[in-house]
């Protein structure tokens, strides 16, 4: 029998999370700072809206661009929460979860050959999409001293003739890393002046604690027609069991997203989608709750961490802190195993995320001050005896 | 009255949860020292914003039989005596836990707490009834507590995520 497999499948690594799952899931009463969703459920007047789309027996697909209702608030509070203004019937598209929209968006960018810049750490699936779009990954390795931002240098540094694209994963998982106006400026110069395109992924936008809002770099001069800016409902709304996304960029580019999505998906969830209306309409409150709530909850552990002598920047973004355990003496992998199996305590290797996670671990904090505490009195035991 | 800065708002929000957490916990979570903690709790209990720190019991989970009552009060105001003359003489008992004016087809609410009904009864027909101002009253006794002060009084969900997520 011929192999039934396509080579760059194949070849594609499976993501370094899973083995660390497979462990964690078989010990029980183990106390996991693993996740990446949210702790809060959603929002009840959102679940109740879901449920009556239910009741009323909207049942059937919406338009493959989604719910224009859906669409329309979209466009309203991208404009309300930051200085973007997307056309909601050409230059908006609903996708099942931020992680769609990365996908569509590569695949219709990005030509065989192709280069796409992708900082690390970050999010697992940039580099596996880029690769089944026959692209050319192009990691750059972001450093600790810059606090894991960007930098003008660095994206300087990786541009060749071949470049295309630019992922832009900020506010980042796993470091919590921010950009600010001034880093996406600089940013902004070097995508106009050597014509690169960006995929912003912006699915932590609203989850930020620095002094200023989130800034998207669509909003920077000449930005706007070269960015495929994408945001969900899952991590602000706590939807992420709802698989909801969204995709914002020039008709240029969103109507050949949309012809992907077309034939791979037809349309994103129906109930998902007038639930989320609901969440875009009157949520603006819970989102700032579980804000305040994330914020107090990232100050904790800061404070632990430095109790502790334990090195991690301040990260102003996401749900997790992104502490150096390199005096340790021990790699990621050993440093987050060995935590598992003497205190039960399960965090996330920063390999996980590119090899430059070494020295580093995640810990989410999408969890209740009570938990984090009792994990933090584990880690704290643990490193006292190392 | 207090004008709500945005720290006290925020310091309200945690203690109206917890009001147990400590000064170097709040100051800790909310990014500021623990001097200007301390000094806006106590410039707000001064203010009588802030009017006590109780603890949220759930009595049905005991072994002590206890019985909420909602009582509704129809009153006519005497002269020289408004509502709140009238709300005093009531809440001065001891057995009232909360008593409000209320819009609406009745005057005052009140909300009773005691061990027995007899002695939600006693109380309604010895001393509420027999004030000269009280024109009727309509007794309701409450059967289960779903959700009291804003907290789920059911056994809590547990974390149903996967255990590691990307």
């Amino acid at each position: 029998m011929r192999n039934p497999l396509s080579n760059v499948v194949q070849e594609m690594k499976p993501s370094g999370i899973r083995k660390f799952f497979d462990i964690v899931s078989e010990m029980k009463d183990a106390i996991s700072l693993g996740v990446g969703e949210p702790d809060f459920e959603t929002p009840w007047h959102v679940r109740e809206e879901g449920i009556y789309s239910l009741e009323k027996g909207r049942t059937f697909y919406t338009s493959n661009s989604g719910l224009k209702e859906l669409k329309i608030e979209i466009a309203k509070y991208l404009a309300r929460r930051f200085e973007l203004k997307y056309d909601y019937s050409r230059e908006v598209m609903v996708t099942v979860g931020g992680s769609e929209a990365i996908d569509l968006a590569i695949r219709a960018m990005v030509n065989p050959g192709e280069e796409v810049l992708i900082p690390m750490p970050s999010y697992v699936s940039y580099l596996p999409c880029v690769q089944l779009a026959y692209g050319v990954p192009v990691v750059i390795n972001l450093k600790a001293e810059n606090e894991f931002r960007l930098t003008k240098e660095e994206l300087l540094e990786h541009i060749t003739d071949k470049t295309k694209l630019l992922i832009l994963p900020f506010p980042n998982n796993p470091t919590g890393a921010i950009l600010r106006r001034e880093d996406l400026e600089e940013i902004a110069k070097v995508c106009v002046e050597k014509d690169i395109f960006v995929v912003s992924d912006e699915i932590y936008a609203e989850l930020t604690y620095y002094k200023e809002r989130h800034v998207s770099i669509a909003e920077m001069p000449g930005m706007r027609e070269r960015t495929v800016l994408i945001n969900g409902f899952s991590k602000a709304y706590a939807m992420t069991g709802w698989r909801l996304g969204y995709a914002c960029a020039p008709e240029q580019i969103l109507s050949q997203m949309v012809k992907i999505h077309q034939f791979a998906i037809m349309c994103a969830p129906t109930t998902s989608q007038y639930a989320a209306v609901d969440a875009l309409k009157n949520g603006d409150d819970d989102v700032r709750n579980m804000t305040q709530s994330y914020n107090q909850r990232r100050r904790f552990l800061l404070n632990e961490f430095k109790d502790m002598g334990i090195d991690c920047f301040e990260p102003y973004g996401a749900f997790y802190v992104f502490p150096s355990i390199k005096k340790f003496g021990m790699t990621s992998d050993e440093f987050a195993t060995k935590l598992l199996e003497a205190e039960k305590v399960a965090v996330v290797p920063g390999t996980a995320f590119g090899q430059c996670g070494e020295g580093f671990v995640r810990i989410s904090y999408a969890y209740s001050i009570e938990r984090l505490k009792l994990a933090m009195s584990k880690l704290r035991h643990f490193i006292s005896n190392l | 009255m207090m004008e709500l800065t945005e720290l006290r708002r925020l310091i309200l929000g945690v203690i109206e949860k917890n009001s147990r957490i400590d000064v170097h916990e709040l100051a800790v979570i909310l990014g500021v020292t623990e001097v200007e903690v301390a000094n806006e709790l106590a410039e707000m209990e001064k203010e009588k914003v802030i009017c006590g720190y109780h603890t949220l019991i759930n009595w049905d989970n005991t072994s002590d039989e206890r019985v909420t009552a909602m009582i509704e009060v129809q009153v006519t105001p005497q002269r020289g005596e408004g509502f709140d003359k009238l709300a005093e003489r009531i809440y001065n008992f001891s057995e009232v836990k909360n008593i409000y004016l209320m819009s609406g087809g009745y005057d005052f609410l009140i909300l009773l707490e005691e061990k027995t009904m007899r002695a939600v009864s006693q109380f309604v027909s010895e001393k509420l009834s027999t004030l000269e101002a009280v024109r009727a009253t309509a007794t309701h006794f409450v059967l289960k507590k779903y959700k009291d002060h804003g907290t789920i009084l059911a056994e809590e969900h547990e974390d149903e995520r996967m255990v590691i997520t990307p």
